[in-house]
């Protein structure tokens, strides 16, 4: 395979999934010793037990929540279905037009909550869609986007829930690792995690209760999790995502470190490529996101060119065929499509250097100043019509 | 200089060159990207994404993307060379899709694989290679590509049985200096040898057939589809003015069609001879009916040097579609420009309007353009009350 030989790759994909952490490769290689069933009465058994139920303490620790309340499940896609389809007495979901497509696929395009340009939920909207809907409403709203890295205002959020008596589900997984996150701080009342997304591995997820909620198995069989979610329990993904979110608080506290490094990338950008646009920069955001777009170079373009170079970045939604459309998230903020259509995300690493920034840089002027020349396509390129 | 040039023509080394590979996920263009990939090129791999799959085939929980996505996919692992699928979805809907069902529905037989090669393949895709700094975009072509003293020419292809030279016809001097077609000189069964021992999964994956984007091969619905109401019911009229039935729309027709015409009682077999789209009328006749001498093409390409034919007449042979042998003609300038004049030296009967006019010199394609309406140059009685005669 490609991937296997070459440079060094400056990956700056981490939204997508972020580098195996030494505390998950070391979880892993133990608990592949503990081999046994967690349900098994026998002492092998009660090994892998006490492995998993150590990782949902440490979940609990890491984002202030019960144990009993946590919910291992395949990964995120999962935790928001369970979520969504398995939280007693819903009638109704609302969601923000910005949620992923894994919490958007359970709803139509009429309950979606409206964003305004810089990609935050319209809370206004958000009141008068509640104030006519008939309850008990699940209204799911994340934590940080994807795509932009825009942090919504879930305090403001889960405030107007509860003047309309609805539950908020939130979909954590951007924002776990990269900024402080405890969900009785926050109130909601369920959220979503994952566990590539920190370092942990593919495969891990899971969804985590207010005390007092219940969620519905969507897959029945074994007792598995308190009979909430049934099949034999991951162990190698479960004692991975503990390992990492045992040192959640080392992770968040690169924060600042990160979010220096992409407000100098972004700054230079700025200056060096004056076409440049950028989605959500002016609020609240990850430490580690930039959403921007060449205007007259399509993302594919983009991508393309940059991966050549040995540089990951991404945009959009691929689908599994590779194919790019442009991403929901910035039509729902007003960018016109032809300008969705030329954007990337660059998304730091807890590792991500300087220097790598700076190959970075180099080839997206390349590309820029490339584009710049030509102005176009050449018109002797162009077949003459039918 | 030239005992320098690498095999694709560079005056580098392989390694410093860098070589798309339009991937169809195909045998032919699978061996085109190995091969150049086993010379030592910087192969780099693309596949078109032109529609959606799972809609064309009506599974609409299938995914957009068909088999063979995943099959150049798996190619370009294999041989370990990156790969992109490329998005030209709205693009070829636009320029082939609905080029294609606007030609039916003008009376005309179009030949979409053409407009594709000229628009999405050789515009689109050439210029994503270009942005990409590639000094070459390869296909898995079966036509030649020869540097000759005045610039590049398009030869066919050594396998004349596979030779696609008549689809590229409308491949642009510019478009030509930059691309690349190594199969050219390879028969069909050597690049399936090659495939084999290359490894590639796909050797022995049939041929594809017919239009890709029309896959149970009913392009009706596919004009349906994309142009509702465009199918209007008219009169199957005789040349001699006789109502002699009724059709359901001109776009379930073509001229040379003797076959589904739903008219009896003829002594003599009947053709279609011509479609009037203005008034929906499928016109039909005797064989000799069918006999062209002459005929206008438009949207002309020029491969044979300077600006076309000279005004006193070219000889040369010409194809009328794909799978005809060329015949004699004589090319002429035509009266408006991109417009050229094909005086045949014999009849012909398969001049079918919307097709391509390929012009060739033994091996080479001087260029070519699309057959017109013999209405256009000239006018019938709408009415259909006297006989009009054919060109």
């Amino acid at each position: 395979m490609e991937t296997s030989s070459g440079p060094e790759i400056v990956y700056l994909d981490t939204n997508a999934t972020a580098p195996v952490r030494p505390s998950a490769r070391a979880a892993i290689a133990q608990a592949m010793d503990r081999y046994g069933n967690p349900s098994s009465v026998h002492r092998s058994g009660r090994d892998a037990r006490a492995l998993v139920e150590d990782a949902r303490e440490a979940l609990a620790v890491a984002v202030g929540a019960n144990p009993a309340q946590v919910i291992f499940t395949s990964g995120a896609t999962e935790a928001n279905a369970l979520a969504l389809h398995g939280l007693a007495g819903i009638r109704s979901i609302l969601a923000s037009a910005v949620e992923h497509p894994s919490v958007l696929a359970h709803v139509t395009a009429e309950d979606h909550v409206p964003v305004d340009a810089a990609g935050v939920i319209n809370l206004a909207a958000l009141d008068a869609a509640l104030a006519v809907r008939p309850g008990p409403v699940l209204l799911a709203v994340m934590a940080a986007n994807n795509e932009t890295g825009v942090i919504q205002p879930l305090a403001e959020v889960v405030a107007i829930a509860r003047r309309h008596g609805a539950l908020v589900h939130c979909d954590a997984v951007q924002a776990l690792g990269k900024m402080p996150l405890d969900m009785a701080v926050l109130g909601v009342d369920s959220m979503a995690l994952s566990g590539h997304k920190i370092g942990a591995a593919k495969g891990i997820g899971a969804l985590v209760l207010r005390p007092g909620l219940e969620a519905a198995a969507q897959s029945v069989g074994g007792g598995q999790e308190r009979r909430r979610r049934a099949g034999t329990e991951n162990t190698l993904g479960i004692a991975a995502f503990g390992a990492v979110l045992r040192e959640i608080a080392d992770i968040v506290a690169m924060a600042p470190r990160i979010a220096a490094l992409r407000d100098h990338l972004e700054r230079d950008l700025r200056t060096r490529v004056p076409a440049l646009q950028l989605f959500g920069a002016d609020g609240p955001r990850l430490p580690n996101t930039l959403c921007m777009a060449l205007p007259g170079v399509s993302s594919e373009t983009q991508i393309m060119a940059l991966d050549l170079a040995h540089i990951a970045v991404s945009a959009g939604a691929a689908c599994s065929s590779g194919k790019i459309s442009p991403s929901h998230v910035l039509l729902a903020m007003g960018v016109a499509p032809d300008l969705a259509g030329c954007a990337i995300r660059v998304s730091l690493g807890w590792d991500t250097t300087a220097e790598e920034l700076d190959r970075f840089k180099a080839v997206f002027e390349q590309v820029a100043r490339k584009r710049a020349q030509a102005g176009g396509t050449p018109r002797s390129l162009i077949g003459s019509g039918a | 200089m030239a005992a320098l040039l690498n095999s694709l023509g560079f005056a580098k080394a392989p390694a410093a060159t860098r070589v798309v590979v339009a991937m169809s996920g195909g045998v032919d263009s699978s061996v085109t990207a190995a091969m150049l990939k086993a010379d030592g090129y910087d192969v780099v791999g693309m596949t078109m994404q032109l529609y959606d799959h799972g809609a064309a085939t009506s599974k609409s929980k299938a995914c957009c993307a068909g088999q063979d996505i995943y099959d150049a996919r798996r190619v370009a692992d294999r041989i370990g060379i990156p790969h992109y699928v490329v998005d030209y979805e709205g693009t070829f809907k636009s320029d082939v899709m609905e080029r294609f069902a606007d030609a039916y529905i003008a009376g005309e037989t179009p030949v979409p694989c053409i407009l594709c090669n000229q628009t999405v393949k050789f515009r689109d895709l050439l210029k994503a290679a270009t942005d990409l700094d590639a000094d070459a975009l390869a296909t898995g072509h079966y036509v030649r590509r020869v540097q000759g003293d005045h610039g590049s020419e398009l030869h066919r292809a050594v396998d004349t049985d596979r030779d696609q030279s008549y689809f590229l016809f409308a491949t642009t001097p510019a478009q030509l200096d930059m691309l690349r077609f190594p199969l050219g000189d390879l028969t069909k069964a050597e690049t399936r040898a090659l495939g084999m021992k290359l490894g590639l999964h796909v050797a022995d994956k049939p041929d594809s057939q017919d239009i890709c984007f029309v896959p149970n091969g009913s392009y009706a619905d596919v004009i349906a589809k994309l142009r509702p109401h465009a199918a209007i019911a008219g009169d199957i009229v005789h040349m001699d003015g006789r109502v002699l039935g009724r059709h359901d729309g001109i776009i379930h027709f073509t001229v040379g069609q003797r076959r589904g015409l739903g008219v009896g009682g003829e002594v003599e077999p009947l053709y279609v001879v011509r479609l009037e789209p203005e008034a929906a009328r499928v016109v039909v006749g005797p064989k000799q009916a069918l006999l062209r001498n002459s005929f206008s093409v438009r949207g002309v390409n020029w491969l044979g040097g300077g600006e076309g034919p000279p005004a006193e007449g070219l000889a040369a042979r010409v194809k009328l579609r794909n799978t005809q042998p060329p015949v004699p003609a004589q090319i002429f300038p035509g009266g408006v420009a991109d417009h050229l004049l094909v005086v045949l030296a014999a009849p012909e009967g398969a001049v079918t309007p919307g097709q391509a006019c390929v012009i060739y010199d033994g091996e080479r394609v001087l260029g070519g353009g699309w057959i017109e309406r013999p209405e256009r140059e000239r006018p019938h009685n709408q009415r259909g009350r006297q006989a009009v005669a054919s060109v």
